[in-house]
């Protein structure tokens, strides 16, 4: 039985912690909206820019010289693996449901007798992959969009994973994220990059037969400069999503414990009262016994 | 002139200018294109420059756009920039600083990507500092 010294303790410290709960989910509500509306307002561009790309893949379908961000390096070897992840934690299932999606798909590449690389961008995602698959990590990044995430971020990830793809680091790269669904819902999402997935081509041709596009300069010159960007881009768009899932996660986290230790708090109060009471009835007991006695 | 071209400038960040207007100027790769309503379907990567949105029997607005990709259909045209801003924000400070920090890539790149990509922030900065006033 604690002493009612040790209850009004608790009882104090666990009202800060609710404290502090309920201003990070108002802080992650904040938060949440700025990330929405720009994951938001980004779409149009993935999407145009999806659109440009099906249409010039389209035109250069069939052809064997295609290049190599489009079609692929031809093997299937070595699997590159981006896993977005927040920097911090206390938001919930959002970093473990990514890591545990990651760890099945690195298993069951690797049993298929692939080799994988994976390239965390987020600190809790690679401290928690780290004990199974520490020798398979490479250099990853830290502490992006810490004001919400910006263009130059998503090139910087872009540019190294291009850089490694010359390198023939990697045959195939696939984005591991979540994506924003609902404040209280975000979806592990697996997109491959690279080479380009061919379901939009399908849709490219349906396109291609409506217009015959000019190109200036040539096709190939366009989609040089097109496919890194559009690898940008796309990244860009996972960490938009991410950021968004992050802040909707957390907010329902911190609201979930802000509930807890209000129970919480109730309950001990309960049992403080009832303690006080017990304590006072004995008192009380001992006062009339001793007068009976004499 | 009755028919208009619906002209769409998107940044990463956000759908910046959705309008319909009369001629759009676009500083191509290969040379500067005007697309009016109707214009053949074509796509063209953008060189850093201004865009000159011609509306109502004048430019009716200017904008820098720091290289990307345009597509133009029969009724739209789409372009698609890095960057992109009104021609009236830019300031002589403002480019200077640009060619300065590009400088400055140039000098500190050591690797071919590197390189690369500080000769296109130069050409950005340096196009930028051609509209600057």
């Amino acid at each position: 039985m604690p002493s009612l010294k040790d209850l009004k303790g608790r009882i104090s410290s666990v009202k800060s912690t609710r404290k502090i709960t309920s201003a990070m989910k108002m802080v992650a509500a904040s938060k949440l909206r700025r990330a929405q509306t720009a994951a938001e307002s980004a779409r149009p561009f993935a999407e145009r820019m999806e659109r440009m790309l099906g249409t010039l893949a389209g035109s250069l379908a069939g052809q064997s010289d295609a290049p190599r961000l489009l079609a692929g390096t031809g093997r299937d070897d070595v699997h590159l693996i981006v896993m977005v992840t927040a920097d911090r934690g206390l938001c919930g299932g959002f970093n473990s449901s990514i890591v545990r999606d990651t760890r099945r798909l690195v298993a069951a590449l690797l049993k298929d007798g692939k080799t994988v690389k994976i390239l965390p961008v987020g600190r809790k995602g690679r401290e928690q992959i780290k004990r199974d698959y520490g020798k398979l990590l490479i250099e990853g990044f830290e502490g992006l969009g810490r004001r919400g995430v910006s263009f130059p971020e998503a090139d910087q990830v872009a540019a190294k994973v291009t850089a490694l793809f010359a390198d023939e680091e990697f045959d195939v790269c696939t984005v591991v994220y979540n994506r924003f669904k609902s404040a209280i819902s975000q979806e592990v999402t697996r997109q491959q990059l690279i080479p380009f997935p061919a379901p939009a081509q399908e849709a490219a041709r349906d396109d291609a037969a409506k217009a015959i596009y000019e190109f200036e300069p040539d096709e190939e010159g366009i989609l040089a400069s097109l496919l890194p960007r559009n690898l940008a881009v796309q990244l860009f768009r996972a960490l938009l999503e991410s950021q968004a899932s992050e802040q909707g996660a957390r907010m329902s986290a911190m609201d979930n414990a802000t509930r807890n230790a209000g129970d919480m708090i109730d309950r001990l109060t309960l049992q403080y009262n009832r303690s006080r009471q017990a304590q006072i009835t004995k008192e009380l007991i001992e006062i009339i016994s001793g007068a009976e006695a004499l | 002139m009755p028919d208009k071209i619906q002209f769409e400038l998107v940044s990463p960040a956000k759908l910046l200018i959705s309008a319909a207007v009369d001629m759009v100027v676009v500083p191509g790769s290969e040379g500067d294109f005007g697309a009016l309503a109707r214009h053949a379907p074509m796509i063209a990567t953008v060189r850093p420059g201004v865009i000159d949105v011609h509306d109502g029997g004048k430019v009716s607005d200017t904008i820098f756009v720091a290289g990307g990709f345009a597509e133009v259909t029969e009724e739209r045209i789409t372009v698609l920039a890095e960057e992109a801003m009104p021609v009236a924000d830019i300031t002589k400070a403002l480019a200077e600083t640009r060619v300065k920090a590009a400088k400055q890539a140039m000098a500190d790149a050591k690797s071919d990507l590197e390189k690369a990509s500080a000769e296109k922030l130069m050409a950005v900065a340096t196009a930028m500092d051609a509209v600057a006033h």
